[in-house]
């Protein structure tokens, strides 16, 4: 049990967070208004779940050019994919226990 | 005591659980596919069916139904029905998709919606491309199974990207395409069968099970 509890990730106990992940990992990537638009956040919120994800190397950034705008496009490192799926494990194993 | 806090913490778990499904399932596959579309365009091919049928073997006799030689008028004629047949279906189905993504409040146009069009289109103007040209060649009866065919396998291609549903829709219609191809006799009803009757049927399947 406390073996259990140890793997479930503090980064992603937040909903926000937990929800940006969900999506960059089944995506290569997403820009900032398309998670926005995703989640029903709001852009300071967003923003600052993205932020605190990029800190702890789960998440990483290119920007890009779409004609003159600058897009920044997010997508999950391989530290951040394992880190969810061990999350999942986590949880799943947390549940599967009466 | 500490079972209750267990048992909240699964309870907030499982809705975490539930909420990561829905966001990948969201933010990958176009999910306002309509039932109503799939009966909208089977109803569609069903008619137009029945105006080739006409045009083509009503008062014909056994032998003319065998070789079907096409004249140029002929071949005309059936290049405007399978337009009308195709532009009708197309009008018919953005109108009831439509109308479901107002409904499921989903932007209508989107990175998934583009990827479900670009890889359903890939095989559809694929197969498209090479009927209007068998049709310019005189090879009508090979009109049935290769729209069939190419149907099928670009339902299943595009079944990555929306409702798993389709997956099995295009695999039947695939079946059926190399069916019309055996009995090529027996195509323009085989043919009904899967653009009509089979996409009206799944169409009101859909409809059942997606709303709620």
């Amino acid at each position: 049990m406390k073996e259990v509890l140890k793997d479930l990730d503090k980064a992603f106990e937040n909903r926000v967070r937990l929800g940006i992940m969900s999506a960059l990992v089944v995506n290569e990537g997403m820009d900032f208004n398309a998670l926005k638009e995703l989640l029903d956040v709001t852009d300071g919120n967003l923003a600052s779940h993205l932020k605190s994800l990029e800190n702890s190397q789960y998440i990483d950034y290119k920007k890009e050019f779409l004609g003159r705008k600058p897009n920044t496009f997010y997508h999950a490192t391989t530290m951040g994919i394992e880190a969810f799926k061990k999350h999942i494990k986590a949880i799943e194993q947390l549940l599967s226990t009466h | 005591m500490h079972n209750k806090v267990l048992s909240n913490m699964k309870t907030d778990y499982i809705k975490d659980l539930e909420q990561i499904k829905d966001i990948m399932n969201r933010s990958t596959r176009f999910i306002s596919l309509s039932g109503l579309s799939g009966v909208s365009t089977g109803i569609i091919a069903l008619a137009g069916a029945i105006v080739a049928y006409q045009t083509f073997f009503k008062g014909a006799d056994y032998l003319v139904y065998e070789t079907v030689g096409l004249s140029g008028a002929l071949t005309g004629r059936l290049l405007v029905i399978a337009l009308a047949t195709l532009v009708l279906s197309v009008i018919s189905a953005l109108f009831f998709t439509r109308r479901q993504t107002k409904k499921q409040q989903q932007p209508a146009w989107d990175a998934q919606t583009k990827r479900l069009l670009i890889n359903l289109l890939i095989p559809l103007v694929a197969g498209g491309l090479f009927a209007l040209m068998l049709l310019l060649k005189g090879f009508v009866g090979m009109l049935p199974p290769v729209t069939l065919l190419f149907y099928g396998l670009a339902l299943v291609n595009a079944s990555k990207y929306t409702l798993s549903d389709i997956r099995s829709l295009g695999i039947i219609e695939v079946v059926l395409g190399l069916l019309a191809f055996w009995f090529i006799g027996y195509g323009l009803l085989i043919w009904a069968l899967g653009f009509g009757l089979v996409q009206l049927v799944y169409g009101l399947l859909m409809q059942k099970k997606y709303s709620l």
